[in-house]
């Protein structure tokens, strides 16, 4: 009796893990379409093709949502990987919070409209790429951590680069605009945006961190 | 049946209430522990399996107790149980993880002790060493085998979540077969002792195969045991599941594994039988200690992590436990027996005298044993087996190996064919030869069993037995099983 529930495990087990890859696919995917939607409106400001990428991140992010929701009811409510059961919950919700990020600067660039002289947009884009790259390379690292725990740390010091990188060129950015002769109030608009898009890069640093640290409770 | 018989019995189930309760924790402690498998169901899986390996492979470790100290009479059987038990609560009560097997030959040590019956050190020695190589021996199993799996896991790459379905599914077969383990290993511990005073008789079921005495008591047992698992075992499981160390579910598979390989070692006759057949040495049937199995593989696993995590204290009380619980067994039987005996009048064994007659001298110089040095004490009648010992030793006649065999000869262990006993011989475990060597005895008796052992040989080869070597080993050993169980059917009671 015992074992027939057992075998019903391992075939919800399945389907649990396809979802944990879904919501990682549904992170990438958005980071893409960021990347896209950024160099779009840098090219030429907020057009319906702006608009049609924004969509598709809000729907990504409602799809991501959805699943990390069934992923951990599922995991409460079966008692599964018990140890790891809180880890995991953390890191989805961390991971999460980075999709939300990419949503909330596309938001930022529908509502706001930002002004944004030609003379940046080589640096917004390679910030915007990088930080792109960050997200890439977490969610390799997170995909690791679920199959190839002693993998985990290929990508993390990548995610760690990457923020460096983005810090980089987003100093030398702020530095750029504040010293042109532009009006405050378009300096400070123009600031945040690129701390929209700079923070991406933080909070994937941030997440790559728990993540170091759930790896090591997982190998001791 | 006899209500006395039933009152009797009774000790031997409170024992296995207390031992269900308390080692299958050791069996799905750490599953519990660990929160990978629901106490309900690990529950319902202990007690089937318990009940099982009981009455399936129970009967090899059982033999070994049964030869410490043959507990001739039920009220002493009723004692030397109930000291047991009342060790193991008591030692339960100051939170200290017990060992049944401990318990109950401490109580049987009692026994001799009171009924001036000599313990068999051999057999004794085997045992307590068992308790020694028992938690090292899982100690290496279990380092080995973590070692293998955490290799494996690595090397596989498989998904958390299809690791942890994989251990979930380990975890309820390793402790499926650690409560077979369990049930077959320690039966004897909750009714070895009732097997030499069984009140059933075997019977045959439609003819196919034999529900022998030993069985039924068994299932009686394993069912107490099961009783102790479902009611009891509860808050046990959870104390063990990170009493001496928190374990990540992969190494709470492990130490269950671990354990029970080591249990089914120590009880399975298969394996013994194996190890004969190719020559090499054997391992003793005798019950081990479940405690200690899971203690030496969780400190397998803690040395292999460099010994973090370990509480020392909790160690320290475990080792006392195991000290104090045989001798708190031993005197609480002592004290026990003196007062069913004296106080309720009650026949807690069954006297053993020991006569150095004609016939039996004859029998020792035949066996080699030189019987001139015995001088005075030829002919005489001695009332228990220390007295006799004490006799022998005054003298300093004989060594050790000549007084066990003379000891084993001047028994007296009256047997008589009796017709009727005869007509209702349960036959279906005898050949046709060995059916006709016992009814050409009928009306015959015999003072002590070897003599009985002889004359059926002379009526029948079948009741000879083999050169001494590894691969008659087996069938010897056979041989007086189906003796012990004719001595036990034409036994005069008192």
């Amino acid at each position: 009796m015992a074992l027939v529930k057992e075998l019903a495990l391992f075939r919800r087990t399945k389907s649990l893990e396809t979802e944990i890859d879904d919501f990682l696919d549904k992170l990438s995917e958005s980071g893409m379409v960021f990347e896209h939607a950024v160099k779009l409106y840098l090219a030429d400001g907020r057009t319906e093709e702006f608009d049609e990428k924004l969509r598709h991140v809000n729907e990504l992010e409602s799809t991501a949502d959805r699943l990390r929701r069934s992923v951990e009811t599922q995991l409460y409510a079966e008692t599964l990987i018990p140890e790891s059961r809180g880890d995991v919950l953390g890191l989805l919700e961390n991971l999460d919070s980075v999709l939300n990020l990419f949503e909330g600067a596309l938001w930022g660039f529908s509502i706001e409209t930002p002004d944004i002289p030609s003379e940046y947009h080589a640096d917004y884009a390679a910030l915007t790429e990088i930080a792109v790259q960050g997200v890439e390379s977490l969610v390799l690292a997170s995909r690791a951590f679920f199959r190839n725990i002693a993998a985990v740390s290929d990508h993390m010091h990548k995610v760690m680069f990457y923020e460096k990188e983005a810090d980089k060129v987003s100093t030398k950015l702020k530095r750029a605009i504040f010293a042109s002769d532009l009006p405050l109030s378009h300096k400070v608009h123009l600031r945040d945006f690129v701390e929209h898009i700079d923070n991406v890069a933080d909070r994937a640093e941030a997440v790559a961190d728990r993540l170091t640290i759930y790896a090591i409770k997982r190998t001791v | 049946m006899d209500i006395a018989v039933l009152l009797f019995l009774t000790s031997g189930l409170f024992l296995g209430w207390a031992l269900g309760g308390n080692d299958a924790a050791n069996v799905f402690g750490t599953a519990v522990g660990t929160q990978m498998i629901r106490f309900t169901t690990a529950a319902v899986i202990c007690s089937v399996f318990v009940v099982l390996g009981a009455v399936i492979s129970g009967a090899g470790p059982a033999e070994t107790l049964g030869r410490l100290g043959s507990v001739n009479a039920l009220a002493g059987s009723f004692m030397a149980a109930f000291s047991a038990a009342l060790a193991v609560y008591v030692m339960t009560k100051f939170g200290l993880p017990v060992s049944t097997t401990q318990a109950i030959i401490g109580g049987i040590l009692g026994w001799n002790l009171f009924s001036e019956t000599v313990t068999d050190t051999n057999a004794l020695i085997k045992i307590v060493s068992t308790w020694v190589l028992c938690p090292l021996l899982a100690a290496g199993f279990a380092m080995v085998l973590f070692k293998m799996v955490t290799a494996y896991l690595r090397a596989s790459r498989l998904h958390l979540l299809r690791t942890d379905a994989y251990t979930r599914l380990g975890l309820i077969l390793a402790g499926a077969l650690g409560a077979y383990s369990l049930g077959a290993n320690n039966i004897a511990n909750v009714v070895g002792v009732f097997v030499a005073s069984s009140p059933f008789s075997d019977f045959s079921i439609f003819g196919l195969a034999t529900f022998t005495a030993t069985q039924q008591l068994f299932l009686i047992g394993g069912l107490a045991i099961a009783v102790g698992v479902l009611t009891y075992s509860k808050r046990v499981m959870l104390t063990v599941g990170s009493g001496l160390m928190p374990l990540s579910p992969v190494a709470a598979w492990v130490v269950v594994v671990a354990h029970s390989l080591v249990l089914l070692l120590f009880a399975s006759e298969g394996l013994e039988r194996m190890l004969a057949a190719n020559g090499l040495p054997t391992i003793p049937l005798v019950p081990v200690s479940s405690a200690g199995a899971v203690v030496g593989a969780v400190l397998g696993i803690a040395i292999l992590k460099g010994g973090r995590g370990i509480r020392w204290n909790m160690l320290g009380s475990i080792g006392m436990g195991w000290v104090l619980t045989p001798l708190l067994a031993g005197l609480v039987c002592f004290i026990g027996l003196f007062f069913l005996q004296n106080v309720f009048d009650q026949t807690v064994y069954r006297p053993v005298p020991y006569v150095l007659s004609e016939p039996v001298l004859e029998r020792l110089e035949r066996a080699g044993v030189k019987t001139d040095r015995l001088g005075e004490l030829r002919g005489q009648t001695f009332s228990s087996a220390r007295r006799f010992r004490q006799a022998l030793g005054e003298r300093g006649a004989l060594n050790g190996d000549d007084e066990a065999k003379l000891m084993a000869y001047a028994e007296v262990d009256p047997m008589a064919i009796d017709p009727a006993r005869l007509a209702d011989l349960e036959t279906s475990r005898l050949s046709a030869g060995q059916v006709q060597a016992v009814r050409g005895l009928s009306g015959r008796t015999f003072t002590h069993t070897w003599m009985l052992a002889e004359a059926l040989a002379r009526e029948s080869g079948e009741w000879r037995p083999r050169e001494k070597s590894t691969e008659n080993k087996a069938y010897n050993k056979r041989l007086r099983k189906t003796l012990d169980f004719i001595f036990r059917t034409f036994r005069v009671a008192e």
